[in-house]
Protein backbone atom coordinates (compact mmCIF):
# COMPACT_ATOMS: atom_id res chain seq x y z
CA UNK A 1 0.00 0.00 0.00
CA UNK A 2 2.99 2.30 0.70
CA UNK A 3 4.90 1.15 -2.05
CA UNK A 4 2.18 1.67 -4.21
CA UNK A 5 1.15 5.70 -2.91
CA UNK A 6 4.89 6.09 -3.12
CA UNK A 7 5.27 4.92 -6.84
CA UNK A 8 1.79 7.06 -7.32
CA UNK A 9 3.39 10.10 -6.06
CA UNK A 10 6.44 9.71 -8.21
CA UNK A 11 4.79 9.44 -11.58
CA UNK A 12 2.57 12.53 -10.62
CA UNK A 13 5.36 14.80 -9.43
CA UNK A 14 7.32 12.88 -12.86
CA UNK A 15 4.41 14.21 -14.93
CA UNK A 16 3.65 17.35 -13.44
CA UNK A 17 7.39 18.51 -13.72
CA UNK A 18 7.64 17.36 -17.46
CA UNK A 19 3.99 18.64 -18.48
CA UNK A 20 4.75 22.23 -16.50
CA UNK A 21 8.24 22.36 -17.63
CA UNK A 22 7.58 21.79 -21.95
CA UNK A 23 4.52 24.14 -21.09
CA UNK A 24 7.00 26.81 -20.20
CA UNK A 25 9.29 26.38 -23.54
CA UNK A 26 6.10 25.73 -25.50
CA UNK A 27 4.64 28.58 -24.54
CA UNK A 28 7.96 30.99 -25.45
CA UNK A 29 7.89 28.84 -28.74
CA UNK A 30 4.85 30.02 -29.99
CA UNK A 31 5.21 33.17 -28.84
CA UNK A 32 8.01 33.55 -31.91
CA UNK A 33 5.51 31.73 -34.01
CA UNK A 34 2.79 33.96 -33.59
CA UNK A 35 4.97 37.23 -34.24
CA UNK A 36 6.65 35.66 -37.32
CA UNK A 37 2.66 34.64 -38.65
CA UNK A 38 1.48 38.19 -37.41
CA UNK A 39 3.86 40.41 -38.83
CA UNK A 40 5.17 38.07 -42.11
CA UNK A 41 3.72 35.02 -43.37
CA UNK A 42 1.74 32.45 -41.91
CA UNK A 43 2.85 29.97 -44.16
CA UNK A 44 6.74 29.78 -43.36
CA UNK A 45 5.94 30.20 -39.60
CA UNK A 46 4.23 26.71 -40.05
CA UNK A 47 6.85 25.38 -42.39
CA UNK A 48 9.45 26.68 -40.15
CA UNK A 49 7.66 25.36 -37.01
CA UNK A 50 6.89 21.74 -38.53
CA UNK A 51 10.34 20.93 -39.51
CA UNK A 52 11.80 21.99 -36.35
CA UNK A 53 9.17 18.86 -34.85
CA UNK A 54 10.35 16.55 -37.50
CA UNK A 55 14.24 17.58 -36.66
CA UNK A 56 13.49 17.10 -32.98
CA UNK A 57 11.53 13.88 -33.74
CA UNK A 58 14.30 12.41 -35.44
CA UNK A 59 16.82 13.63 -32.63
CA UNK A 60 14.20 11.45 -30.12
CA UNK A 61 14.57 8.27 -32.09
CA UNK A 62 18.14 8.81 -32.69
CA UNK A 63 19.33 9.53 -28.93
CA UNK A 64 16.13 8.14 -26.94
CA UNK A 65 17.36 3.83 -27.53
CA UNK A 66 20.96 4.71 -26.50
CA UNK A 67 19.74 6.80 -23.16
CA UNK A 68 18.34 3.51 -21.98
CA UNK A 69 21.28 1.09 -22.49
CA UNK A 70 23.23 3.60 -20.72
CA UNK A 71 24.65 2.37 -16.65
CA UNK A 72 21.51 3.85 -14.88
CA UNK A 73 23.67 5.21 -12.40
CA UNK A 74 26.09 6.99 -14.18
CA UNK A 75 23.01 8.38 -16.40
CA UNK A 76 21.58 9.32 -12.81
CA UNK A 77 24.02 11.08 -11.45
CA UNK A 78 24.64 13.02 -14.95
CA UNK A 79 20.99 13.81 -14.83
CA UNK A 80 20.73 14.73 -11.43
CA UNK A 81 23.22 17.72 -12.24
CA UNK A 82 21.99 19.06 -14.70
CA UNK A 83 18.61 19.38 -13.60
CA UNK A 84 20.45 20.72 -10.53
CA UNK A 85 21.71 23.21 -12.38
CA UNK A 86 18.56 23.87 -14.44
CA UNK A 87 16.38 23.89 -11.89
CA UNK A 88 18.43 26.50 -9.71
CA UNK A 89 18.57 28.93 -12.78
CA UNK A 90 14.71 28.64 -13.12
CA UNK A 91 14.28 29.18 -9.39
CA UNK A 92 16.66 32.11 -9.41
CA UNK A 93 15.03 33.78 -11.85
CA UNK A 94 11.45 33.20 -10.85
CA UNK A 95 12.58 34.07 -7.32
CA UNK A 96 13.81 37.20 -8.35
CA UNK A 97 10.82 37.89 -10.57
CA UNK A 98 8.41 37.38 -7.96
CA UNK A 99 10.08 40.25 -5.97
CA UNK A 100 9.74 42.63 -8.73
CA UNK A 101 13.40 42.53 -9.27
CA UNK A 102 13.02 41.27 -12.51
CA UNK A 103 10.16 42.04 -15.54
CA UNK A 104 8.05 38.91 -14.58
CA UNK A 105 6.66 37.84 -18.41
CA UNK A 106 9.42 36.99 -21.21
CA UNK A 107 6.76 36.98 -23.57
CA UNK A 108 6.35 40.35 -24.58
CA UNK A 109 9.97 41.16 -25.57
CA UNK A 110 10.25 37.99 -27.15
CA UNK A 111 7.32 39.09 -29.67
CA UNK A 112 8.31 42.57 -29.92
CA UNK A 113 11.98 41.48 -30.77
CA UNK A 114 11.04 39.29 -33.18
CA UNK A 115 9.14 41.30 -35.16
CA UNK A 116 12.05 44.18 -34.79
CA UNK A 117 14.23 41.33 -36.42
CA UNK A 118 11.66 40.65 -39.31
CA UNK A 119 11.72 44.77 -39.65
CA UNK A 120 15.00 45.11 -40.33
CA UNK A 121 15.80 42.15 -42.42
CA UNK A 122 18.51 42.81 -45.49
CA UNK A 123 17.74 42.91 -49.02
CA UNK A 124 20.39 39.71 -48.97
CA UNK A 125 18.30 37.41 -47.09
CA UNK A 126 14.41 37.03 -48.55
CA UNK A 127 11.48 37.88 -45.89
CA UNK A 128 9.87 34.26 -46.12
CA UNK A 129 12.93 33.00 -45.37
CA UNK A 130 13.91 35.07 -42.59
CA UNK A 131 10.55 34.30 -41.26
CA UNK A 132 11.03 30.16 -41.74
CA UNK A 133 14.47 30.30 -40.13
CA UNK A 134 13.16 32.46 -37.11
CA UNK A 135 10.33 29.98 -36.37
CA UNK A 136 13.02 27.19 -36.91
CA UNK A 137 15.29 28.36 -34.50
CA UNK A 138 12.36 29.64 -32.01
CA UNK A 139 10.59 26.20 -32.45
CA UNK A 140 13.67 23.96 -32.18
CA UNK A 141 15.74 25.16 -29.80
CA UNK A 142 12.68 25.76 -27.11
CA UNK A 143 11.56 22.01 -28.40
CA UNK A 144 15.24 21.15 -27.61
CA UNK A 145 14.86 21.77 -23.94
CA UNK A 146 12.07 20.06 -23.88
CA UNK A 147 13.29 16.77 -25.43
CA UNK A 148 16.13 17.03 -22.93
CA UNK A 149 13.85 17.38 -20.03
CA UNK A 150 11.46 14.72 -21.36
CA UNK A 151 14.49 12.59 -21.91
CA UNK A 152 16.75 12.89 -18.93
CA UNK A 153 13.81 12.59 -16.49
CA UNK A 154 11.91 9.87 -18.09
CA UNK A 155 14.46 7.43 -18.76
CA UNK A 156 15.84 8.03 -15.06
CA UNK A 157 12.21 7.39 -13.80
CA UNK A 158 12.39 4.66 -15.79
CA UNK A 159 9.05 6.23 -17.79
CA UNK A 160 9.88 7.64 -20.57
CA UNK A 161 7.02 6.90 -22.44
CA UNK A 162 4.77 8.86 -19.65
CA UNK A 163 7.23 11.72 -19.63
CA UNK A 164 6.46 11.59 -23.09
CA UNK A 165 3.09 11.39 -23.19
CA UNK A 166 2.81 14.38 -20.42
CA UNK A 167 4.87 16.51 -23.07
CA UNK A 168 2.65 15.73 -25.96
CA UNK A 169 -0.40 17.22 -23.53
CA UNK A 170 1.36 20.24 -22.98
CA UNK A 171 2.08 20.58 -26.90
CA UNK A 172 -1.69 20.44 -27.55
CA UNK A 173 -2.95 22.49 -24.44
CA UNK A 174 -0.31 25.02 -25.28
CA UNK A 175 -1.08 25.06 -28.91
CA UNK A 176 -4.90 24.80 -28.24
CA UNK A 177 -4.88 28.25 -26.00
CA UNK A 178 -2.81 29.61 -28.22
CA UNK A 179 -5.13 29.21 -30.96
CA UNK A 180 -7.57 31.10 -28.50
CA UNK A 181 -5.65 33.62 -26.90
CA UNK A 182 -2.90 34.23 -29.35
CA UNK A 183 -1.17 37.60 -29.09
CA UNK A 184 -2.68 37.30 -25.30
CA UNK A 185 0.71 35.06 -24.64
CA UNK A 186 2.11 37.61 -21.85
CA UNK A 187 -1.36 37.00 -19.52
CA UNK A 188 -0.23 33.10 -18.81
CA UNK A 189 1.07 33.04 -15.63
CA UNK A 190 4.54 31.94 -16.25
CA UNK A 191 6.80 32.73 -13.77
CA UNK A 192 4.16 30.42 -11.15
CA UNK A 193 4.88 27.74 -13.77
CA UNK A 194 8.37 28.52 -13.93
CA UNK A 195 8.79 28.52 -9.63
CA UNK A 196 6.68 25.19 -9.41
CA UNK A 197 9.09 23.84 -12.43
CA UNK A 198 11.97 25.14 -10.51
CA UNK A 199 11.10 23.46 -7.44
CA UNK A 200 10.37 19.89 -9.39
CA UNK A 201 13.43 20.25 -11.28
CA UNK A 202 15.82 20.88 -8.41
CA UNK A 203 13.84 18.48 -6.15
CA UNK A 204 14.49 15.80 -9.06
CA UNK A 205 17.89 16.86 -9.55
CA UNK A 206 18.48 15.94 -5.76
CA UNK A 207 16.71 13.08 -5.98
CA UNK A 208 18.71 11.61 -8.93
CA UNK A 209 22.15 13.02 -8.16
CA UNK A 210 22.19 11.46 -4.55
CA UNK A 211 20.65 7.98 -6.21
CA UNK A 212 23.96 8.71 -8.76
CA UNK A 213 26.56 8.45 -5.93
CA UNK A 214 24.72 5.74 -3.70
CA UNK A 215 22.52 7.74 -1.33
CA UNK A 216 20.07 5.46 -0.05
CA UNK A 217 17.00 8.03 0.73
CA UNK A 218 15.21 7.64 3.84
CA UNK A 219 11.83 6.22 2.85
CA UNK A 220 12.99 5.17 -0.58
CA UNK A 221 11.01 7.30 -3.63
CA UNK A 222 8.58 9.29 -0.95
CA UNK A 223 11.79 10.96 0.11
CA UNK A 224 11.10 12.97 -3.23
CA UNK A 225 8.42 14.63 -2.20
CA UNK A 226 9.82 15.61 1.00
CA UNK A 227 12.43 17.45 -1.26
CA UNK A 228 9.87 19.06 -3.14
CA UNK A 229 7.95 20.28 -0.09
CA UNK A 230 11.60 21.62 1.45
CA UNK A 231 12.29 23.52 -1.89
CA UNK A 232 9.09 24.99 -1.79
CA UNK A 233 9.42 26.38 1.89
CA UNK A 234 13.06 27.48 1.15
CA UNK A 235 11.68 28.91 -2.33
CA UNK A 236 8.92 30.90 -0.83
CA UNK A 237 11.25 31.91 2.39
CA UNK A 238 13.92 33.58 -0.31
CA UNK A 239 11.22 35.51 -2.05
CA UNK A 240 9.55 37.02 1.23
CA UNK A 241 12.80 37.89 2.81
CA UNK A 242 13.61 39.67 -0.56
CA UNK A 243 10.44 41.27 -0.48
CA UNK A 244 11.16 42.73 2.94
CA UNK A 245 14.76 43.90 1.84
CA UNK A 246 13.14 45.15 -1.29
CA UNK A 247 10.85 47.44 0.54
CA UNK A 248 13.33 48.51 2.87
CA UNK A 249 15.42 49.80 0.07
CA UNK A 250 13.36 52.59 -2.44
CA UNK A 251 17.20 53.04 -4.11
CA UNK A 252 16.45 49.40 -5.34
CA UNK A 253 15.96 49.81 -9.09
CA UNK A 254 12.32 47.91 -10.36
CA UNK B 1 35.36 19.52 -48.62
CA UNK B 2 35.58 22.59 -47.51
CA UNK B 3 32.03 23.72 -47.29
CA UNK B 4 31.25 20.75 -45.64
CA UNK B 5 33.87 21.21 -43.18
CA UNK B 6 33.19 24.41 -42.35
CA UNK B 7 29.20 23.56 -42.36
CA UNK B 8 30.39 20.66 -39.62
CA UNK B 9 32.42 23.12 -37.72
CA UNK B 10 29.37 25.48 -37.45
CA UNK B 11 27.36 22.47 -36.21
CA UNK B 12 29.73 21.52 -33.40
CA UNK B 13 30.25 25.35 -32.32
CA UNK B 14 26.67 25.66 -32.09
CA UNK B 15 25.94 22.35 -30.33
CA UNK B 16 29.26 23.37 -28.01
CA UNK B 17 27.31 27.47 -27.83
CA UNK B 18 23.87 25.37 -26.78
CA UNK B 19 24.90 23.34 -23.83
CA UNK B 20 27.18 26.62 -22.75
CA UNK B 21 24.45 28.63 -22.67
CA UNK B 22 21.93 26.29 -21.13
CA UNK B 23 24.51 24.89 -18.24
CA UNK B 24 26.62 28.17 -17.66
CA UNK B 25 25.20 30.70 -19.48
CA UNK B 26 25.12 34.06 -16.98
CA UNK B 27 25.20 31.20 -13.97
CA UNK B 28 28.43 30.43 -13.85
CA UNK B 29 28.23 30.05 -10.21
CA UNK B 30 25.42 27.44 -10.40
CA UNK B 31 26.83 25.42 -12.58
CA UNK B 32 30.70 25.42 -10.40
CA UNK B 33 28.56 24.93 -7.01
CA UNK B 34 26.79 21.78 -8.28
CA UNK B 35 30.32 20.34 -9.39
CA UNK B 36 31.19 20.67 -5.71
CA UNK B 37 28.54 19.64 -4.26
CA UNK B 38 28.64 16.62 -6.19
CA UNK B 39 32.15 16.29 -4.92
CA UNK B 40 31.55 17.00 -1.81
CA UNK B 41 28.91 14.61 -1.00
CA UNK B 42 30.74 11.99 -3.36
CA UNK B 43 33.39 12.35 -1.01
CA UNK B 44 30.93 11.54 2.16
CA UNK B 45 28.87 8.78 0.18
CA UNK B 46 31.38 6.85 -1.63
CA UNK B 47 34.41 7.40 0.30
CA UNK B 48 33.07 7.77 3.85
CA UNK B 49 30.33 5.29 3.28
CA UNK B 50 28.46 8.16 5.46
CA UNK B 51 24.56 7.43 4.20
CA UNK B 52 23.31 10.16 6.77
CA UNK B 53 25.46 12.85 6.27
CA UNK B 54 25.24 12.52 2.65
CA UNK B 55 21.45 12.62 2.87
CA UNK B 56 22.01 15.74 4.90
CA UNK B 57 24.70 17.83 2.94
CA UNK B 58 22.77 17.43 -0.77
CA UNK B 59 19.60 19.32 -0.54
CA UNK B 60 21.46 21.51 1.94
CA UNK B 61 24.41 22.69 -0.11
CA UNK B 62 21.90 22.84 -2.93
CA UNK B 63 19.74 25.74 -0.98
CA UNK B 64 23.00 27.35 0.38
CA UNK B 65 24.39 27.41 -3.81
CA UNK B 66 20.66 28.58 -4.75
CA UNK B 67 20.64 31.21 -1.71
CA UNK B 68 24.30 32.54 -2.88
CA UNK B 69 23.35 33.42 -6.25
CA UNK B 70 19.99 34.64 -5.77
CA UNK B 71 22.03 37.16 -3.16
CA UNK B 72 24.67 37.69 -6.04
CA UNK B 73 21.71 38.88 -8.55
CA UNK B 74 20.69 40.84 -5.53
CA UNK B 75 23.50 42.69 -5.14
CA UNK B 76 24.05 43.27 -8.82
CA UNK B 77 20.83 44.34 -9.40
CA UNK B 78 20.87 46.90 -6.59
CA UNK B 79 24.14 48.69 -8.07
CA UNK B 80 22.29 49.32 -11.09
Amino acid sequence: MVMASAVSSNVVVLVGAVFLASAVEMVEALTIVVAVGYTQSWRSALEGSAVALLSLGALVALVGPALVHFPIDVLRLIVGAVLLIFGMQWLRKAILRSTGLKAKHDEDAIYQQTVATLSTGTSSTPRDRMAFVLAFKGVFLEGLEVVIIVLTLGTSARHLSLAALAALAALVVVGVVGVIVARQLSKVPENAMKMTVGVLLVSYGTFFGGEGLKIRWPGGDTMLIVLVAIYAVVTWLFVARLRVLAASEPAVAP
Amino acid sequence: MKASSSWALRVVRGFARFWWDLLVGDTPELFVAVLLIIGVVALASLTGHDNMLAVILLPTLSVAALGASVHRAWRGLRRR
